[in-house]
């Protein structure tokens, strides 16, 4: 939970923590981040956490990282750890266009990561969506241990589909209106198993997605009303 | 040993209830408090309108005690009539219907449209100290106004039994109980948060919280909603029962809070600490706590303070 004195507190993810620096990415669009964006170096924020599941994985293991948007800063922290557990790792970065890619240079610098790249314009590399350049290489032979995705939640219902579909696991980082952080407000709570996102999630293993009727349907606001997707 | 209650004729399987303003914003969130063992399960504050909540930080907490400003957030009556319509389906455990209004006028509308969906009791929400710069100084500090309240809900309120949730913050609540019983109160739930606390952040010298203030609970509350307790069952002859509520981390805190006079136990901000399986763990150290002590009925533990 990242804290502006006087402004808000929201969730976000983390980009990178090396032990010295914490890294995190957000997009200059609510009131919050419009005044992150306006602070200059040395100005305090507030920080607590790390709250809720992350990603987990096996040494060596060969790895899918679906990152749709801003799910490009969370998958290169997972990137950047996974490797150093001799994992192999295909990251697929979709956005909009080339002007919404983000973490490419970073991705593309990582030894033992493979980077494709998907915009919905095709203003840079594949024309289309990232689970698509994922299906076509699971087509042509590719083998994966897991899936790893975080994004819009269009793109987290196709990555559910292809897991199932394929029998391979996956782990879906799901999106929910976060308030306390640690399990009292209620405020994300999914349909119908009820468990809180902030504890059981936000990254949610897609053998409990599947049981999660919401999930690609409807979110809840701030006052708990449903919100279509 | 049995747990089991029958409190104004509805059965509970044990004494701990989840407590209103944790979790509970959904029939699924009330089912899965069912499933990790709870007796009973109140709904967050219902409004008859949609109510924001305060802006974040909402809730700031160490080990002996949490601040919230939450702000009641509430999607209004339609959303009640949604979820508690889904609950009442199967309706694993009783359900205790929460509502909160700014007035005594909108209580009573809000009780008459909730009363329709036929909750197991209505817990009449008139002591959150977190809403205060909006309306004011909470009912519950006021025996009068306390007592209008419970008149006027108990009125339209049918067949279902109100339980007043009272404030720490009356200089009487012994006499606001009285007051509220005398009003056609059917039983208390004790206590609301304490307060309202506030906590400042060193190094930007600014009250954590957006709101500033905010209502005290956890472990540090547990003395004060003792002696509450104790005091509301006196002034009462011990004739209502009392949702206690307040600090409640074990069993063995939730059988003080009976010994005062408690009933049913509710459980909130120590469902971040101990998980959901807290209605569970309770449960088992209640149990074992009777066992060793030869305690054979949970009632005789109920007011049984020896003073």
């Amino acid at each position: 939970m990242v804290w502006l004195p006087g402004v808000d507190e929201i969730p976000v993810s983390v980009a990178l923590d090396d032990g010295k620096q914490i890294k995190i990415t957000v997009c200059a669009v609510g009131d919050m981040t419009k005044e992150m964006a306006k602070c200059k170096e040395g100005d305090l924020i507030g920080l607590r956490g790390p709250f809720g599941t992350q990603y987990e994985w096996e040494k060596g293991q060969k790895l899918a990282l679906l990152a749709g948007g801003y799910g490009s800063a969370p998958m290169y922290f997972v990137a950047n750890e996974a490797i150093k557990d001799d994992c192999k790792v295909d990251v697929f970065v979709g956005a909009r266009s080339k002007d919404h890619l983000l973490y490419l240079e970073e991705l593309g610098s990582l030894e033992g990561v493979t980077l494709h790249v998907a915009t919905d314009d095709g203003s840079e590399g594949f024309k289309g969506f990232n689970v698509q350049q994922l299906t076509e290489l699971i087509g042509e032979g590719k083998k994966f241990d897991q899936f790893f995705a975080c994004g819009p939640e269009g793109m987290l219902k196709a990555v559910s589909g292809l897991s199932s579909e394929h029998q391979i696991p996956s782990q879906l980082s799901l999106e929910r209106y976060m308030k306390c952080g640690y399990g009292l407000c209620g405020n994300c709570t999914v349909d119908p198993l009820g468990i809180r996102l902030c504890i059981d999630g936000p990254v949610v293993h897609n053998d409990v997605c599947v049981k999660i009727t919401e999930f690609g349907k409807y979110h809840r606001d701030d006052v708990g009303r449903k919100v279509e997707f | 040993m049995n747990l089991s209650q029958t409190i104004l004729n509805v059965e509970f399987s044990n004494p701990t209830v989840l407590a209103s303003g944790i979790w509970g914003i959904t029939a699924s969130s009330w089912r899965r408090v069912a499933e990790n063992g709870a007796g009973g399960v109140t709904t967050k504050s219902l409004w008859l309108k949609a109510h924001k909540g305060h802006p974040n930080p909402t809730v700031i907490s160490n080990e002996h005690w949490t601040l919230n400003a939450v702000g009641l957030p509430d999607a209004g009556i339609e959303k009640a009539r949604e979820e508690i319509s889904d609950f009442m389906k199967d309706h694993p455990i009783p359900l205790i219907a929460n509502i909160v209004a700014g007035s005594v006028e909108d209580f009573v509308k809000t009780a008459e449209e909730v009363v329709k969906l036929n909750p197991d009791f209505l817990e009449v929400n008139i002591s959150c100290p977190n809403v205060e710069d909006e309306f004011g100084k909470p009912f519950a500090c006021s025996e009068l106004d306390a007592a209008r309240v419970t008149k006027e809900v108990k009125a339209v309120s049918g067949s279902i039994p109100i339980f007043i949730k009272l404030s720490p913050q009356a200089l009487n609540i012994g006499a606001v109980a009285s007051a509220c019983a005398e009003a056609g109160a059917d039983g208390f739930t004790a206590i609301n948060t304490v307060g309202p606390g506030m906590a400042i952040d060193l190094r930007s010298r600014k009250p954590i919280l957006a709101n500033k203030v905010g209502g005290l609970s956890g472990p540090g509350l547990k003395p004060i909603s003792v002696r509450c307790i104790a005091d509301v069952y006196r002034a009462t002859d011990g004739k209502l029962p009392i949702i206690g509520t307040g600090g409640v981390h074990s069993g063995e805190d939730a059988l003080e809070l009976m010994l005062a006079g408690a009933s049913l136990i509710g459980i909130g901000t120590a469902v971040s600490d101990r998980g959901e399986s807290i209605f569970k763990k309770v449960c088992d150290e209640m149990d074992a706590w009777c066992e060793a002590e030869g305690v054979k009925e949970i009632g005789e533990m109920i007011g049984a303070v020896e003073y």
